[in-house]
């Protein structure tokens, strides 16, 4: 790195040393080395704390504050906060507050299922396909070319489009729209991480401990799950973060086109569709779930780069 | 460059082919009967069903039914759309202007803002500007646009009320009063969704920059003696472009959702909009035939991208 231009800021690097020997002394681990350079990063840090105190107040809000989410009051309609609605009413009286608790946990739950569900088919096909030395690896890579060039939005709508009744039939109508839109959205998401995979595939495939883990006799799943696999996953970890929030918005954009979850499941994205239409007289209706989304994808990606650089291992801060 | 763009083009016919078995399997799965309507009917008797079934070949294999549905769409036969009561050819041709327009517009605007502070700020790092242009990055690119149309029409339609929240496409001014009226009805809707696209580019633009920057032909650049200028914009900025044009076009998809979730807020009569619509109405023919133009403009757009690809790099047409 000859360059006259400064790529990381070596000023900063000096404190570190101290710290790190002091790690050191404690003992050491890649999870405490990472943590140590996670909190180099102070707006991720912040963001953990924002996120972990929504995540807290979405799980153990609803036991706290008992108010049915579809308690109809047509004398207090459109109200604004007030005490006996922190966030304020809809259009049917129906309590803000509640209706926004219930509709964090589905958005958080979309969004981590379909991570799994992104990160599981991505980390699968892109290992396949970086382990295979012939016609399967460029068959899956065409596969997922292909997938990457495909408009997800018109398909998501599609999708839901086609086989929304039946699952419904099937898995009753907050299940059926639950898991097919976990499917479509972990399905239309996993191209980027396998490509990430194949390429670190790759490269650690053909290192000296991968190697010597060969001359040793291990089989190929050991090779795959004990020595590559471990060493693949910092760049996956940050994906899959990314992902979520990815999913939190692919699900709310669905609802807010009003093609998500059925009308009586208040979900983020479905109280902004109903909102949008009674703007000028409570906007606050609107403002809170929009806000809701907002910093909880905010905060995501905020995790998601402070991680990038605690898991890096080229980095040497 | 010749022999390079036609075996781009010609990487093309298989990807389209792939895209539209894909939407095919889709529709060929679901489950559901385009002439369910009719089986509740009491009027149409079950022999009027089957010979309709028979004549539409519905009951005939897959691959032969996708053979005949490739075909007529290759022939320019999209089916008719009983909700329109048109053509669907003609009626994605009458909407797609609009969505050109403003995806195009919208692009531009990105293109506008992104390159130039990506590139102030890679030049310089982890300086004042560059931790504002990044941070400010990352909220516009956590901010959904479907959150920020509304923002924007509260504030500037509702409170202020300078800018209309409706889109026209049949205004009825004419001469420059037309192009002022189209301004104002077109500023909310592209800056909406230009600010979300040059927000993520932004991010590209300002780690290539960084990538290339410590290169030592940038080195060599400085020492011969040229200007920051020259050694920025010809050397750095040109090179830089090579990624951020790739991911650029693997946002494509992305933005094309971006572009229905706008036409849907402001009410802009695009293919967007359309396809909500259809998908609301039960219109299926629409339905495919919107997503398919959304798929063949993906491709399109990758095929534009790999041919800036070859201009910046002439290396790759080379090879």
């Amino acid at each position: 790195m000859a360059g006259s231009t400064r790529a990381l800021a070596t000023a900063e690097a000096t404190p570190e040393l101290g710290t790190a020997t002091q790690a050191g002394a404690r003992g050491f681990s890649p999870g405490l080395d990472a943590w140590r350079r996670f909190r180099r990063h102070r707006l991720a840090l912040v963001s953990g704390v924002i996120l972990s105190a929504m995540v807290l107040a979405i799980l153990l809000g609803p036991t706290f504050w008992g108010v049915p989410i579809n308690e109809i009051d047509f004398t207090s309609r459109l109200k604004g906060p007030t005490w006996a609605h922190p966030l304020g009413t809809d259009d049917l009286g129906q309590d803000l507050l509640a209706r926004m608790l219930y509709g964090g946990r589905i958005s958080l739950a979309v969004g981590i299922a379909s991570m799994f569900v992104a990160i599981g088919v991505g980390t699968l096909i892109g290992a396949v396909a970086g382990m295979s030395r012939g016609a399967v690896g460029s068959a899956l890579m065409w596969l997922t070319d292909l997938f990457l060039s495909l408009p997800q939005l018109p398909l998501l709508l599609l999708v839901m489009y086609l086989f929304q009744n039946s699952f419904k039939a099937i898995f009753g109508p907050e299940g059926g729209v639950f898991i097919l839109i976990v499917v479509v959205i972990g399905g239309l998401r996993w191209m980027p991480v396998a490509r990430l995979v194949r390429a670190q595939f790759l490269s650690l495939r053909e290192r000296e401990f991968v190697e010597a883990a060969r001359a040793l006799g291990a089989s190929k799943t050991r090779q795959v799950v004990r020595h590559i696999l471990p060493n693949a996953l910092g760049p996956v970890i940050v994906a899959a973060t990314i992902d979520v929030a990815a999913a939190i918005i692919a699900e709310s954009t669905l609802s807010f086109l009003g093609l998500g979850f059925p009308p009586d499941i208040p979900t983020w994205g479905r109280l902004l569709f109903d909102a949008k239409d009674y703007l000028d007289i409570a906007p606050h209706w609107a403002l809170f779930p929009g806000a809701a989304i907002f910093l909880t994808v905010l905060t995501i990606n905020f995790i998601g780069d402070g991680l990038r650089d605690a898991l890096d291992p080229r980095r040497v801060l | 460059m010749g022999s390079y763009l036609l075996r781009r083009l010609l990487i093309v016919i298989p990807s389209l082919l792939g895209i539209s078995v894909l939407l095919f399997t889709v529709l060929a799965l679901a489950p559901g009967d385009p002439f369910e309507e009719l089986a509740t009917n009491p009027a149409v008797p079950p022999e009027v069903r089957a010979s309709l079934r028979e004549k539409f070949g519905l009951d005939d294999p897959v691959p032969v039914r996708y053979v005949r549905w490739i075909t007529a769409m290759a022939h320019g036969d999209w089916g008719f759309s009983f909700v329109s009561r048109m053509d669907v050819d003609k009626l994605i041709l009458q909407r797609l202007p609009t969505t050109l327009f403003i995806i195009g517009t919208a692009q531009i605007l990105a293109i506008l803002i992104a390159i130039p502070v990506g590139v102030f700020a890679a030049t310089r790092p982890y300086s004042i500007f560059d931790q504002i242009a990044s941070t400010l990055a990352l909220i516009g690119f956590s901010l959904p646009t479907f959150f920020t149309g509304l923002l924007f029409i509260l504030i500037f339609s509702i409170y202020l009320d300078w800018l209309p929240f409706v889109y026209r496409a049949d205004l009825s001014a004419v001469g420059w009063r037309w192009f002022w009226e189209q301004f104002r009805q077109s500023v909310m809707p592209i800056s909406v969704f230009g600010l979300a696209v040059a927000a993520s580019m932004t991010r590209y633009v300002r780690s290539a920059v960084l990538d290339v920057i410590r290169l030592d032909y940038v080195t060599t650049a400085r020492a011969k003696g040229l200007g920051e200028r020259v050694v920025i914009v010809k050397h750095v900025v040109r090179n830089a472009m090579i990624p951020v044009v790739t991911l650029v076009m693997l946002q494509m998809p992305a933005i094309f959702g971006g572009a229905i979730v706008t036409e849907q807020i402001f009410r802009i009569p695009g293919i967007g909009s359309l396809l909500i619509s259809s998908i609301l109405a039960n219109d299926t023919p629409v339905v495919m035939a919107v997503t398919f133009v959304f798929a063949c403009l993906v491709v399109l757009f990758n095929l534009i991208a790999d041919i800036l690809y070859g201009w910046l790099d002439p290396r790759i047409s080379y090879s």
